[in-house]
Protein backbone atom coordinates (compact mmCIF):
# COMPACT_ATOMS: atom_id res chain seq x y z
CA UNK A 1 0.00 0.00 0.00
CA UNK A 2 0.87 3.46 -0.32
CA UNK A 3 1.71 5.04 2.87
CA UNK A 4 1.82 8.66 2.39
CA UNK A 5 -0.17 11.93 3.29
CA UNK A 6 -2.97 13.16 0.48
CA UNK A 7 -2.59 16.86 2.01
CA UNK A 8 1.00 16.51 2.15
CA UNK A 9 1.44 15.78 -1.41
CA UNK A 10 -1.50 18.42 -2.44
CA UNK A 11 0.50 20.79 -0.63
CA UNK A 12 3.54 19.95 -2.19
CA UNK A 13 2.00 19.50 -5.87
CA UNK A 14 0.71 23.42 -5.80
CA UNK A 15 3.47 24.75 -4.01
CA UNK A 16 5.64 23.17 -7.08
CA UNK A 17 3.12 24.45 -9.57
CA UNK A 18 3.01 28.29 -8.18
CA UNK A 19 7.15 27.89 -7.69
CA UNK A 20 7.63 26.54 -11.09
CA UNK A 21 5.10 29.47 -12.84
CA UNK A 22 6.98 32.63 -10.99
CA UNK A 23 10.12 31.63 -9.91
CA UNK A 24 11.81 32.58 -13.18
CA UNK A 25 9.75 35.94 -13.95
CA UNK A 26 10.83 38.95 -13.13
CA UNK A 27 6.85 40.22 -12.48
CA UNK A 28 6.44 37.30 -10.06
CA UNK A 29 2.73 36.83 -8.91
CA UNK A 30 1.69 40.12 -10.54
CA UNK A 31 0.75 38.21 -13.64
CA UNK A 32 -1.63 36.53 -12.19
CA UNK A 33 -3.56 40.08 -12.27
CA UNK A 34 -2.50 41.15 -15.87
CA UNK A 35 -4.92 38.64 -17.25
CA UNK A 36 -7.99 39.85 -15.73
CA UNK A 37 -7.05 43.65 -15.64
CA UNK A 38 -6.72 43.24 -19.79
CA UNK A 39 -9.44 41.94 -19.85
CA UNK A 40 -11.26 44.03 -17.75
CA UNK A 41 -10.01 47.09 -19.84
CA UNK A 42 -10.56 45.68 -22.75
CA UNK A 43 -14.26 45.01 -22.10
CA UNK A 44 -14.88 48.37 -20.10
CA UNK A 45 -13.71 50.24 -23.21
CA UNK A 46 -15.82 48.00 -25.89
CA UNK A 47 -18.86 48.82 -23.93
CA UNK A 48 -18.62 51.93 -22.30
CA UNK A 49 -16.60 54.11 -25.01
CA UNK A 50 -17.87 52.20 -28.25
CA UNK A 51 -21.47 50.83 -27.03
CA UNK A 52 -22.28 52.70 -24.03
CA UNK A 53 -24.71 51.44 -21.71
CA UNK A 54 -26.22 52.36 -18.57
CA UNK A 55 -24.61 50.20 -16.09
CA UNK A 56 -22.64 52.09 -13.08
CA UNK A 57 -19.88 49.92 -11.69
CA UNK A 58 -19.22 48.33 -14.63
CA UNK A 59 -15.34 47.45 -14.13
CA UNK A 60 -16.78 45.55 -10.63
CA UNK A 61 -19.80 44.00 -12.92
CA UNK A 62 -16.90 42.85 -15.08
CA UNK A 63 -14.78 41.27 -12.56
CA UNK A 64 -17.48 39.46 -10.75
CA UNK A 65 -17.84 37.53 -13.84
CA UNK A 66 -14.42 37.32 -14.80
CA UNK A 67 -12.52 35.90 -12.11
CA UNK A 68 -14.61 33.06 -12.01
CA UNK A 69 -15.03 32.39 -15.24
CA UNK A 70 -11.50 32.44 -15.86
CA UNK A 71 -10.57 29.93 -12.96
CA UNK A 72 -13.07 28.13 -14.34
CA UNK A 73 -11.58 27.87 -18.29
CA UNK A 74 -7.82 27.87 -17.12
CA UNK A 75 -8.61 24.79 -14.40
CA UNK A 76 -10.71 22.76 -16.99
CA UNK A 77 -8.18 23.20 -19.92
CA UNK A 78 -5.37 22.38 -17.59
CA UNK A 79 -7.19 19.63 -15.23
CA UNK A 80 -7.73 17.63 -18.28
CA UNK A 81 -4.44 17.03 -19.57
CA UNK A 82 -3.32 16.44 -15.42
CA UNK A 83 -2.48 12.58 -16.12
CA UNK A 84 -1.37 12.39 -19.45
CA UNK A 85 1.25 15.26 -18.25
CA UNK A 86 1.87 13.38 -15.82
CA UNK A 87 2.57 9.77 -17.38
CA UNK A 88 6.00 9.59 -16.08
CA UNK A 89 4.94 9.98 -12.25
CA UNK A 90 1.75 7.65 -13.14
CA UNK A 91 4.01 4.38 -14.49
CA UNK A 92 6.60 4.88 -11.94
CA UNK A 93 4.99 6.29 -8.47
CA UNK A 94 2.11 4.28 -6.83
CA UNK A 95 0.55 7.62 -5.42
CA UNK A 96 -3.14 8.27 -5.46
CA UNK A 97 -3.97 9.33 -9.31
CA UNK A 98 -6.76 11.39 -8.14
CA UNK A 99 -4.22 13.77 -6.56
CA UNK A 100 -3.02 15.07 -9.95
CA UNK A 101 -5.91 16.45 -11.13
CA UNK A 102 -7.16 17.71 -7.85
CA UNK A 103 -3.69 19.70 -7.45
CA UNK A 104 -3.96 21.33 -10.90
CA UNK A 105 -7.59 22.87 -9.79
CA UNK A 106 -6.12 23.83 -6.42
CA UNK A 107 -2.76 25.57 -7.70
CA UNK A 108 -5.35 27.79 -10.26
CA UNK A 109 -7.53 28.17 -7.21
CA UNK A 110 -4.05 30.46 -5.89
CA UNK A 111 -4.48 33.24 -8.26
CA UNK A 112 -8.96 33.60 -7.48
CA UNK A 113 -7.20 34.55 -3.91
CA UNK A 114 -4.96 37.31 -5.93
CA UNK A 115 -7.21 38.31 -7.90
CA UNK A 116 -10.18 38.90 -5.21
CA UNK A 117 -7.66 41.29 -4.00
CA UNK A 118 -8.04 42.87 -7.11
CA UNK A 119 -11.32 43.08 -6.82
CA UNK A 120 -11.32 44.44 -3.35
CA UNK A 121 -9.50 47.24 -4.49
CA UNK A 122 -11.26 48.38 -7.79
CA UNK A 123 -14.73 48.18 -6.03
CA UNK A 124 -12.98 50.25 -3.14
CA UNK A 125 -11.60 52.86 -6.01
CA UNK A 126 -15.51 52.55 -7.93
CA UNK A 127 -17.23 53.39 -4.76
CA UNK A 128 -18.78 50.02 -4.45
CA UNK A 129 -18.96 49.36 -0.75
CA UNK A 130 -17.78 45.90 0.88
CA UNK A 131 -20.12 44.72 3.15
CA UNK A 132 -20.85 41.73 5.45
CA UNK A 133 -21.83 39.64 2.70
CA UNK A 134 -18.40 39.14 1.12
CA UNK A 135 -18.40 36.25 3.57
CA UNK A 136 -20.22 34.81 0.82
CA UNK A 137 -17.60 34.30 -1.47
CA UNK A 138 -15.57 31.80 -0.13
CA UNK A 139 -19.17 29.83 -0.38
CA UNK A 140 -19.85 30.49 -3.78
CA UNK A 141 -15.93 30.04 -4.98
CA UNK A 142 -15.46 26.73 -2.90
CA UNK A 143 -19.14 25.34 -4.83
CA UNK A 144 -16.92 26.55 -7.94
CA UNK A 145 -13.68 24.54 -6.77
CA UNK A 146 -15.81 21.34 -5.94
CA UNK A 147 -17.84 21.50 -9.76
CA UNK A 148 -14.63 21.88 -11.70
CA UNK A 149 -13.05 19.23 -9.58
CA UNK A 150 -15.48 16.88 -10.32
CA UNK A 151 -15.42 17.77 -14.20
CA UNK A 152 -11.78 17.87 -14.08
CA UNK A 153 -11.78 14.27 -12.36
CA UNK A 154 -14.03 13.41 -15.13
CA UNK A 155 -12.26 14.73 -18.23
CA UNK A 156 -8.82 13.91 -17.28
CA UNK A 157 -9.62 10.27 -17.28
CA UNK A 158 -11.27 10.43 -20.39
CA UNK A 159 -8.57 12.34 -21.42
CA UNK A 160 -6.02 9.31 -21.38
CA UNK A 161 -8.02 6.87 -23.66
CA UNK A 162 -9.27 10.02 -25.88
CA UNK A 163 -6.74 12.44 -26.60
CA UNK A 164 -8.89 15.03 -27.99
CA UNK A 165 -11.07 15.39 -24.94
CA UNK A 166 -8.39 17.99 -24.48
CA UNK A 167 -9.72 20.01 -27.52
CA UNK A 168 -13.34 19.53 -26.87
CA UNK A 169 -12.96 20.98 -23.30
CA UNK A 170 -11.26 24.07 -24.93
CA UNK A 171 -14.27 24.44 -27.51
CA UNK A 172 -16.87 24.35 -24.69
CA UNK A 173 -14.47 26.96 -22.92
CA UNK A 174 -14.23 29.22 -26.08
CA UNK A 175 -18.33 29.17 -26.39
CA UNK A 176 -18.55 29.15 -22.20
CA UNK A 177 -17.49 32.76 -22.94
CA UNK A 178 -21.00 33.77 -24.46
CA UNK A 179 -22.73 32.33 -22.86
CA UNK A 180 -21.68 33.44 -18.99
CA UNK A 181 -23.22 36.95 -18.28
CA UNK A 182 -19.65 38.16 -18.47
CA UNK A 183 -20.67 41.90 -20.36
CA UNK A 184 -24.59 41.51 -20.33
CA UNK A 185 -26.90 40.94 -17.25
CA UNK A 186 -28.89 38.26 -16.88
CA UNK A 187 -31.94 39.99 -16.66
CA UNK A 188 -31.54 40.68 -20.40
CA UNK A 189 -31.26 36.96 -21.64
CA UNK A 190 -35.22 36.48 -23.44
CA UNK A 191 -37.81 34.48 -21.79
CA UNK A 192 -37.41 31.39 -23.50
CA UNK A 193 -33.62 31.06 -23.10
CA UNK A 194 -33.87 32.07 -19.26
CA UNK A 195 -34.60 29.05 -18.61
CA UNK A 196 -31.90 26.71 -20.39
CA UNK A 197 -29.45 29.07 -19.18
CA UNK A 198 -29.90 28.58 -15.53
CA UNK A 199 -28.72 25.46 -16.08
CA UNK A 200 -25.13 26.64 -16.35
CA UNK A 201 -23.51 26.52 -13.75
CA UNK A 202 -20.86 28.81 -14.19
CA UNK A 203 -23.28 31.62 -14.89
CA UNK A 204 -25.22 30.89 -11.81
CA UNK A 205 -22.08 31.22 -9.71
CA UNK A 206 -21.71 34.74 -11.50
CA UNK A 207 -24.49 35.70 -10.47
CA UNK A 208 -24.22 34.89 -7.32
CA UNK A 209 -21.23 36.99 -7.31
CA UNK A 210 -22.94 40.03 -8.51
CA UNK A 211 -25.60 39.31 -5.68
CA UNK A 212 -22.91 39.49 -3.46
CA UNK A 213 -20.71 42.50 -4.08
CA UNK A 214 -22.72 44.53 -6.50
CA UNK A 215 -26.17 44.53 -4.14
CA UNK A 216 -24.59 43.47 -0.89
CA UNK A 217 -27.15 40.90 -0.24
CA UNK A 218 -26.95 37.20 0.38
CA UNK A 219 -27.17 34.84 -2.74
CA UNK A 220 -30.82 33.86 -3.04
CA UNK A 221 -31.32 30.07 -1.54
CA UNK A 222 -33.07 28.72 -4.52
CA UNK A 223 -29.75 29.71 -6.67
CA UNK A 224 -27.65 28.01 -3.56
CA UNK A 225 -29.27 25.53 -3.46
CA UNK A 226 -29.05 24.72 -6.98
CA UNK A 227 -25.21 25.18 -7.24
CA UNK A 228 -25.05 23.19 -3.98
CA UNK A 229 -26.76 20.18 -5.79
CA UNK A 230 -25.07 20.72 -9.54
CA UNK A 231 -21.84 20.73 -7.71
CA UNK A 232 -22.40 17.38 -5.81
CA UNK A 233 -23.51 16.02 -8.47
CA UNK A 234 -20.01 16.59 -10.65
CA UNK A 235 -18.19 15.45 -8.13
CA UNK A 236 -20.28 12.61 -7.29
CA UNK A 237 -19.51 11.66 -11.18
CA UNK A 238 -16.24 12.46 -11.26
CA UNK A 239 -14.75 10.13 -8.79
CA UNK A 240 -17.16 7.74 -10.40
CA UNK A 241 -16.24 7.99 -13.83
CA UNK A 242 -12.00 8.68 -12.79
CA UNK A 243 -12.08 5.57 -10.24
CA UNK A 244 -13.53 2.81 -13.47
CA UNK A 245 -11.18 4.47 -15.37
CA UNK A 246 -7.72 4.77 -13.60
CA UNK A 247 -7.58 0.96 -13.28
CA UNK A 248 -6.22 0.86 -16.91
CA UNK A 249 -4.13 4.67 -16.62
CA UNK A 250 -0.85 2.33 -17.06
CA UNK A 251 -1.88 -0.17 -20.29
CA UNK A 252 -3.25 3.35 -21.84
CA UNK A 253 -0.87 5.86 -21.30
CA UNK B 1 3.35 -15.48 5.47
CA UNK B 2 5.35 -14.27 2.53
CA UNK B 3 6.08 -10.87 2.18
CA UNK B 4 5.62 -11.34 -1.81
CA UNK B 5 3.59 -13.66 -3.59
CA UNK B 6 3.54 -13.90 -7.38
CA UNK B 7 1.23 -17.10 -8.76
CA UNK B 8 0.98 -17.22 -12.21
CA UNK B 9 1.22 -14.06 -13.39
CA UNK B 10 0.38 -12.59 -16.63
CA UNK B 11 0.48 -9.45 -18.07
CA UNK B 12 -0.61 -8.17 -21.62
CA UNK B 13 -0.79 -5.18 -23.49
CA UNK B 14 -3.05 -4.66 -26.69
CA UNK B 15 -1.09 -4.29 -29.51
CA UNK B 16 -3.16 -1.26 -30.74
CA UNK B 17 -2.09 0.66 -27.85
CA UNK B 18 -0.25 3.77 -29.49
CA UNK B 19 -3.71 4.31 -31.70
CA UNK B 20 -6.32 6.40 -30.23
CA UNK B 21 -8.74 7.26 -33.31
CA UNK B 22 -12.23 7.46 -32.64
CA UNK B 23 -12.64 5.25 -35.41
CA UNK B 24 -10.05 2.29 -34.28
CA UNK B 25 -11.57 2.60 -30.96
CA UNK B 26 -15.19 2.36 -32.36
CA UNK B 27 -13.58 -0.91 -34.36
CA UNK B 28 -12.41 -2.27 -31.12
CA UNK B 29 -16.00 -2.28 -29.40
CA UNK B 30 -17.79 -4.51 -32.07
CA UNK B 31 -14.51 -6.88 -32.53
CA UNK B 32 -13.44 -9.37 -30.22
CA UNK B 33 -11.29 -7.99 -27.80
CA UNK B 34 -8.03 -8.24 -28.16
CA UNK B 35 -7.64 -10.77 -30.60
CA UNK B 36 -3.58 -10.33 -30.64
CA UNK B 37 -2.62 -9.20 -26.68
CA UNK B 38 1.11 -8.88 -26.36
CA UNK B 39 2.34 -11.32 -23.81
CA UNK B 40 4.96 -8.85 -21.13
CA UNK B 41 5.10 -11.50 -18.84
CA UNK B 42 3.61 -15.00 -19.39
CA UNK B 43 2.66 -17.14 -16.21
CA UNK B 44 5.34 -16.12 -13.96
CA UNK B 45 5.15 -17.57 -10.21
CA UNK B 46 7.58 -17.12 -7.24
CA UNK B 47 7.48 -16.36 -3.69
CA UNK B 48 9.72 -14.36 -1.18
CA UNK B 49 9.71 -14.43 2.22
CA UNK B 50 10.33 -11.75 5.06
CA UNK B 51 14.20 -11.09 4.61
CA UNK B 52 14.91 -12.43 1.20
CA UNK B 53 16.04 -11.34 -1.59
CA UNK B 54 15.56 -11.65 -5.84
CA UNK B 55 17.21 -10.51 -8.43
CA UNK B 56 15.87 -9.86 -11.70
CA UNK B 57 17.61 -10.20 -14.85
CA UNK B 58 17.25 -10.06 -18.54
CA UNK B 59 17.82 -8.52 -21.90
CA UNK B 60 15.94 -5.79 -22.67
CA UNK B 61 12.34 -5.95 -23.47
CA UNK B 62 12.25 -9.14 -21.79
CA UNK B 63 9.17 -7.96 -18.86
CA UNK B 64 11.65 -6.96 -15.84
CA UNK B 65 10.42 -3.74 -15.28
CA UNK B 66 6.74 -4.53 -16.01
CA UNK B 67 7.19 -7.57 -13.69
CA UNK B 68 8.68 -4.85 -10.61
CA UNK B 69 5.77 -2.68 -11.80
CA UNK B 70 3.59 -5.35 -10.39
CA UNK B 71 5.44 -6.13 -7.49
CA UNK B 72 4.86 -2.19 -6.91
CA UNK B 73 1.44 -2.76 -7.15
CA UNK B 74 1.07 0.06 -9.86
CA UNK B 75 0.50 -2.26 -12.68
CA UNK B 76 -2.77 -4.41 -12.57
CA UNK B 77 -2.06 -8.28 -14.01
CA UNK B 78 -4.20 -9.32 -16.45
CA UNK B 79 -4.23 -13.57 -14.95
CA UNK B 80 -3.18 -14.49 -11.82
CA UNK B 81 -2.29 -12.86 -8.19
CA UNK B 82 0.03 -10.58 -7.22
CA UNK B 83 0.23 -9.97 -3.35
CA UNK B 84 2.66 -8.07 -1.73
CA UNK B 85 2.55 -7.55 1.87
CA UNK B 86 4.28 -4.52 4.05
CA UNK B 87 5.24 -1.45 2.86
CA UNK B 88 6.41 -1.03 -0.19
CA UNK B 89 8.71 1.52 -2.01
CA UNK B 90 9.12 1.42 -5.46
CA UNK B 91 12.16 2.86 -7.07
CA UNK B 92 11.51 2.70 -10.18
CA UNK B 93 13.22 5.88 -11.50
CA UNK B 94 15.02 8.02 -9.04
CA UNK B 95 14.04 11.65 -8.47
CA UNK B 96 10.09 10.97 -8.98
CA UNK B 97 8.61 14.14 -9.72
CA UNK B 98 12.26 16.35 -9.77
CA UNK B 99 11.79 19.35 -11.18
CA UNK B 100 14.97 21.65 -12.26
CA UNK B 101 13.79 25.17 -11.04
CA UNK B 102 12.94 24.12 -7.38
CA UNK B 103 15.81 23.97 -4.93
CA UNK B 104 17.05 20.56 -3.67
CA UNK B 105 14.99 20.99 -0.54
CA UNK B 106 12.32 21.89 -2.16
CA UNK B 107 12.30 18.51 -4.25
CA UNK B 108 13.38 16.15 -1.09
CA UNK B 109 9.45 17.55 -0.04
CA UNK B 110 8.04 17.03 -3.30
CA UNK B 111 9.81 13.60 -4.12
CA UNK B 112 9.10 12.35 -0.37
CA UNK B 113 5.71 12.83 -0.36
CA UNK B 114 5.41 11.20 -3.70
CA UNK B 115 6.95 8.06 -2.32
CA UNK B 116 4.92 7.72 0.27
CA UNK B 117 6.41 9.53 3.36
CA UNK B 118 4.25 11.53 5.79
CA UNK B 119 5.21 15.24 6.24
CA UNK B 120 6.11 14.13 9.80
CA UNK B 121 8.33 11.73 8.74
CA UNK B 122 9.76 14.02 5.90
CA UNK B 123 10.84 16.25 8.39
CA UNK B 124 12.13 13.84 10.98
CA UNK B 125 14.09 12.40 8.20
CA UNK B 126 15.44 15.56 6.44
CA UNK B 127 18.52 16.00 8.41
CA UNK B 128 19.77 12.45 7.56
CA UNK B 129 18.90 12.84 3.94
CA UNK B 130 20.80 16.41 3.16
CA UNK B 131 23.94 14.47 5.05
CA UNK B 132 23.43 11.04 3.69
CA UNK B 133 23.37 13.46 -0.28
CA UNK B 134 26.63 15.11 0.45
CA UNK B 135 25.69 18.31 -1.10
CA UNK B 136 26.32 21.14 1.56
CA UNK B 137 25.09 24.40 1.03
CA UNK B 138 23.72 23.20 -2.47
CA UNK B 139 20.78 21.96 -1.07
CA UNK B 140 18.63 25.63 -0.99
CA UNK B 141 19.82 25.92 -5.20
CA UNK B 142 17.60 25.29 -7.97
CA UNK B 143 18.73 21.47 -9.19
CA UNK B 144 19.20 22.84 -12.62
CA UNK B 145 22.64 24.28 -11.07
CA UNK B 146 23.67 20.20 -9.94
CA UNK B 147 25.64 17.91 -12.26
CA UNK B 148 23.68 14.94 -12.85
CA UNK B 149 25.86 13.17 -10.00
CA UNK B 150 24.77 15.40 -7.43
CA UNK B 151 20.83 14.83 -8.47
CA UNK B 152 21.33 11.66 -8.59
CA UNK B 153 23.03 11.51 -4.81
CA UNK B 154 20.07 13.44 -3.94
CA UNK B 155 17.47 11.55 -5.11
CA UNK B 156 18.94 8.42 -3.59
CA UNK B 157 19.00 9.80 -0.27
CA UNK B 158 15.54 10.29 0.02
CA UNK B 159 14.94 6.54 -1.57
CA UNK B 160 16.93 5.17 0.92
CA UNK B 161 15.02 6.75 3.99
CA UNK B 162 11.70 5.04 3.05
CA UNK B 163 12.13 2.96 5.53
CA UNK B 164 10.02 0.15 3.61
CA UNK B 165 9.40 -3.45 4.42
CA UNK B 166 9.86 -4.81 0.71
CA UNK B 167 12.10 -2.15 -1.57
CA UNK B 168 11.91 -2.57 -5.23
CA UNK B 169 14.48 -0.95 -7.05
CA UNK B 170 14.92 -1.12 -11.04
CA UNK B 171 18.31 -0.34 -12.20
CA UNK B 172 19.48 2.80 -10.16
CA UNK B 173 22.08 1.03 -7.79
CA UNK B 174 25.01 2.78 -9.74
CA UNK B 175 24.27 5.97 -8.91
CA UNK B 176 27.51 8.65 -8.04
CA UNK B 177 31.36 8.21 -7.50
CA UNK B 178 32.58 4.59 -6.00
CA UNK B 179 32.88 6.16 -2.68
CA UNK B 180 28.68 7.14 -2.97
CA UNK B 181 28.25 3.44 -4.20
CA UNK B 182 29.87 1.73 -1.17
CA UNK B 183 27.87 3.07 1.47
CA UNK B 184 24.44 3.24 -0.99
CA UNK B 185 25.17 -0.79 -0.75
CA UNK B 186 26.42 -0.04 3.08
CA UNK B 187 23.01 0.74 3.14
CA UNK B 188 21.50 -2.03 1.70
CA UNK B 189 22.72 -4.51 3.56
CA UNK B 190 21.96 -2.73 7.12
CA UNK B 191 18.11 -3.13 5.53
CA UNK B 192 18.79 -6.77 4.77
CA UNK B 193 20.49 -7.49 8.16
CA UNK B 194 16.94 -5.83 9.47
CA UNK B 195 15.12 -9.12 7.41
CA UNK B 196 13.50 -6.31 4.81
CA UNK B 197 12.39 -7.87 1.39
CA UNK B 198 14.24 -6.80 -1.17
CA UNK B 199 13.44 -6.63 -5.29
CA UNK B 200 15.47 -5.81 -7.69
CA UNK B 201 16.77 -5.51 -11.67
CA UNK B 202 20.11 -5.10 -12.12
CA UNK B 203 22.91 -5.64 -15.21
CA UNK B 204 25.89 -5.75 -12.84
CA UNK B 205 26.55 -9.02 -11.46
CA UNK B 206 28.56 -7.43 -8.79
CA UNK B 207 25.45 -6.20 -7.42
CA UNK B 208 23.88 -8.98 -7.95
CA UNK B 209 25.68 -11.42 -6.62
CA UNK B 210 26.33 -8.44 -3.40
CA UNK B 211 22.73 -7.95 -2.37
CA UNK B 212 20.65 -11.26 -3.83
CA UNK B 213 19.77 -14.90 -2.55
CA UNK B 214 18.53 -15.87 -5.24
CA UNK B 215 17.53 -14.45 -8.87
CA UNK B 216 15.07 -14.83 -11.80
CA UNK B 217 15.74 -15.20 -15.85
CA UNK B 218 13.17 -13.67 -17.77
CA UNK B 219 13.07 -13.85 -21.41
CA UNK B 220 10.22 -12.93 -23.66
CA UNK B 221 8.13 -12.66 -20.74
CA UNK B 222 8.58 -16.00 -19.40
CA UNK B 223 10.74 -17.39 -16.52
CA UNK B 224 13.85 -18.78 -17.53
CA UNK B 225 15.30 -19.97 -14.87
CA UNK B 226 14.95 -19.59 -11.37
CA UNK B 227 17.90 -20.19 -8.91
CA UNK B 228 20.98 -18.80 -6.80
CA UNK B 229 22.62 -15.66 -8.69
CA UNK B 230 25.59 -17.04 -10.02
CA UNK B 231 24.13 -20.33 -11.69
CA UNK B 232 20.99 -17.95 -13.25
CA UNK B 233 23.96 -15.37 -14.25
CA UNK B 234 25.61 -18.08 -15.97
CA UNK B 235 22.79 -19.13 -17.90
CA UNK B 236 21.52 -16.07 -18.88
CA UNK B 237 25.00 -14.70 -19.90
CA UNK B 238 26.23 -18.66 -21.47
CA UNK B 239 22.74 -19.01 -22.92
CA UNK B 240 21.90 -18.65 -26.57
CA UNK B 241 21.43 -14.88 -27.52
CA UNK B 242 18.05 -13.65 -27.68
CA UNK B 243 17.18 -12.31 -30.72
CA UNK B 244 15.50 -9.31 -30.91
Amino acid sequence: MWSGEYLFVLHNLVLKDFRVRYRNMSLGVLWSLLNPLVMMGVLTFVFTKLFPNPRVHFAVFLLCALIPLSFFQVSWSSGTGAIVDNAGLIKKVRVPRELFPVASVLSNFIHVLIQLGLLAIIALISGVHITLSWFWLPVILGLEVVFATGLVLATSSLNVYLRDTRYVVDSFNTILFWLVPVFYDFSAIPKKYADVYQYNPIAALVLAMRQVILLGNPPSAVLMLKTVLVSCLSLTLGVFIFGRLKQEFYDQI
Amino acid sequence: MNAVSFQHVSKTFPHHAGRMLLRERVKHLFEKRMAQPFYALKNVSFTLRPGESLGIVGSNGAGKSTLLGLAAQIVRPSAGQVIVNGRIAALLELGSGFHPDLTGEENVYLNASLLGLTRAQTRSSYPEIVEFAEIGDFIQEPLRTYSSGMVMRLAFSVAVNLDPDVLIIDEVLGVGDAAFQAKCFDRIRAFRRARKTLVCVSHAKEALSEICDTAIWLDHGEVMMQGSVEQVWQAYTGGPVVSM
